[in-house]
């Protein structure tokens, strides 16, 4: 019943969207449902695929973005969205399209080069100009009388890794989980807020003046200390962090009932292509070719970086263990 | 006999009381219950595990608690902006009387991000408040600063219709027979009003406990600190955990409707009371 309820729901919705797309449909669209963030970067890229594509003998190709929290947006797809493809920027997000509803082939990261990830960040730290704390390294940030913003792990992909690149600095120093478990629990009793997400905490850490260091992505602090910050910051690489990789997948499910299968997965490969990689330099993420890498190599300091699977167990364990309720994170801030 | 029973004066009974359950099922009873049949697919244990968790449990502290406060607050200065409007005249009387709802047009988001310009400790109120070591932006204050904003509209646009119909003769009566400024607010005055300033209690009250988008700003969201239930809501929602925000929620639900129903009741029995003293 309410299954059946459930279905009807949405097909309204997927009617719904179907008319206000209406006046779109003499061309192809696709839709591209991604998290907060990236917004700017897509923008850049949508024409110059459809451009590419064109080129190539394909048909007009409108691509059409959607934007918020990365959770809200998958909870969207599953909820009926109709996404053509879905960008995010941590797997689990990708995961439970997997899960609920089978919309995205089990094996999605196969699909693409480099485990279906066109690019990486990682955390880094952003101090005030001039560096008046002296902050180095992840041990300064947990020392008493330093103030660290970090978006709320609970609430954002930012936060999370955020979390985990501290923990996975204090397992390899401590050598232990209580170790690590100890370290992090300072390190998150000097948060004196807990934004939303990792825009929220920017907001905090530069307009509101609160905190001694932000911890973000490294795309976010080079933009700040670039072009919103006035010069006002600085940028301090850790000794260690986490390699956050941004996931792709095409909706399947979606992608064959609109037969957008092949333009989709072009769209997702012009992402790994030359064009798609400058692209992605030029909003400061970190390319995964390496000849456009090498030619940004003075934006992007080498610093040595983990992923969640080779230190934490990968994504579902580190849910399990840390996120879930009880978890590891809600032992963390209790302790306090 | 039976047809003379049911004749009413005014027609279309049927029909608009037909409209009003159809339309008040369509918007308000079936989404709630939708929270509720969500809620059911989790086991008793569980459920009562998810809306006990001791961190859940301070934001109920706070939610309310800040609520019932906000909504104090306004019902004392909400009455007295509605009565400097209604009584007195003086210029831009116009414009106070525009901007009193504000709060109601303008995006939440929008109030929250204000409000924490302005109170954070370099902001033009809160560069102030520092030296005294008075913080309100990103602590439990700043949440209460928020919800008294976002309700002052319902308690001055409760009470204003009222004070307008009030006779200053009523007033000058109890003058002349020898009360006191105080004595004819508290027994003239106030009387008349109470009903009407439950009513805006009520509304500020409903409105600060389901209030997300300004809060979230100039909260600071540290668990056990200055966290408040919605925000345990979003935070379940973010991790695909649809049972567990909508446990949370028919708390929520549960406990503003009891709180509304003594509010209401409440209300009631002053109207009643008051209509007999008249």
């Amino acid at each position: 019943m309410t299954h059946r309820l459930k279905n009807s729901l949405r097909r309204s919705v997927a009617a719904l969207a179907f008319l206000t797309a209406g006046a779109a449909l003499a061309q192809t669209t696709i839709l591209n449902v991604s998290y907060d963030v990236s917004r700017e970067l897509y923008k850049d890229i949508n024409p110059a695929f459809s451009a590419a594509w064109k080129k190539q003998g394909g048909a007009d190709i409108a691509v059409n973005q959607s934007h918020g929290g990365s959770s809200k947006q998958a909870g969207a797809v599953i909820g009926g969205l109709e996404a053509d493809v879905i960008t995010m920027n941590q797997s689990p997000d990708i995961d439970i399209l997997v899960e609920r509803g089978g919309l995205v082939a089990a094996d999605w990261r196969k699909h693409f080069p480099h485990d279906a990830t066109p690019y990486t960040t990682t955390s880094v730290f952003l101090v005030r100009k001039g560096n008046p704390k002296k902050i180095k390294d992840w041990d300064d940030l947990a020392k008493p009388g330093y103030q660290v913003i970090v978006p709320n792990p609970k609430t954002s992909g930012n936060g999370r890794y955020t979390y985990l690149a501290a923990w996975g600095y204090a397992l390899e120093k401590t050598g232990s989980d209580a170790g690590a478990k100890d370290f992090v629990s300072k390190l998150f009793a000097n948060v004196p807020v807990l934004d939303g997400g990792g825009r929220g905490a920017t907001t905090t850490f530069t307009q509101r003046d609160v905190g001694d260091v932000l911890v973000t992505f490294e795309n976010e602090a080079i933009l700040i200390a670039n072009e919103l910050g006035g010069n006002q910051f600085d940028i301090v690489y850790p000794s260690l962090s986490i390699e956050a990789a941004a996931p792709v997948a095409v909706i399947q499910k979606i992608a064959a009932k609109r037969g957008t299968e092949k333009v989709a997965k072009a769209y997702l490969n012009f992402l790994f292509s030359p064009a798609g990689q400058e692209n992605i330099a030029k909003h400061d993420f970190r390319p995964r070719d390496a000849s456009v890498l090498k030619k940004h190599a003075a934006k992007y300091p080498s610093i040595r970086t983990f992923t969640v699977e080779q230190k934490l167990g990968g994504w579902a364990a580190v849910q399990k263990v840390h996120f879930a309720d009880g978890g590891l994170y809600d032992q963390i801030i209790l302790k306090k | 006999m039976s047809t003379a029973k049911s004749f009413r004066v005014l027609p279309g009974f049927k029909l608009t009381l037909g409209y009003t359950l159809g339309y008040m099922s369509l918007l308000i009873l079936i989404p709630l219950s939708a929270v509720f049949l969500k809620t059911f697919e989790l086991d008793w244990e569980r459920f009562i595990e998810v809306v006990t968790a001791p961190q859940v449990v301070a934001t109920y502290k706070l939610s309310f608690g800040a609520s019932l406060l906000a909504a104090a607050i306004n019902a004392v200065f909400g009455l007295l902006l509605a009565w400097a409007l209604v009584r007195y005249s003086f210029p831009g009387k116009k414009l106070v009387d525009a901007l009193v709802d504000l709060p109601f047009a303008l995006p939440t988001a929008v109030a929250g991000i204000a409000l924490t310009a302005l109170y954070a400790k370099n902001g033009w109120i809160g560069q102030y408040l520092e030296p005294f070591g008075i913080k309100v932006a990103f602590t439990p204050v700043g949440v209460l600063v928020a919800l008294v904003f976002i309700g002052l509209p319902f308690v001055v646009r409760t009470v204003q219709p009222i004070l307008e119909d009030l006779d200053t003769e009523l007033e000058e009566a109890a003058a002349s027979l020898g009360a006191q400024r105080w004595q004819t607010f508290r027994h003239v005055i106030l009387p008349i009003l109470l009903p009407a300033l439950l009513t805006g209690f009520a509304l500020a009250f409903a409105r600060a406990v389901g209030e997300y988008g300004s809060v979230i700003f100039i909260a600071g969201n540290l668990p056990y600190v200055s966290e408040i239930t919605p925000l345990m809501i979003i935070t379940r929602l973010e991790q695909y955990d649809y049972r567990g925000a909508t446990a949370i929620a028919s708390v929520m639900l549960i406990f503003s409707f009891i709180l509304l129903l003594i509010i209401n009741g409440l209300q009631a029995w002053t109207a009643k009371r008051t209509g007999r003293d008249r």
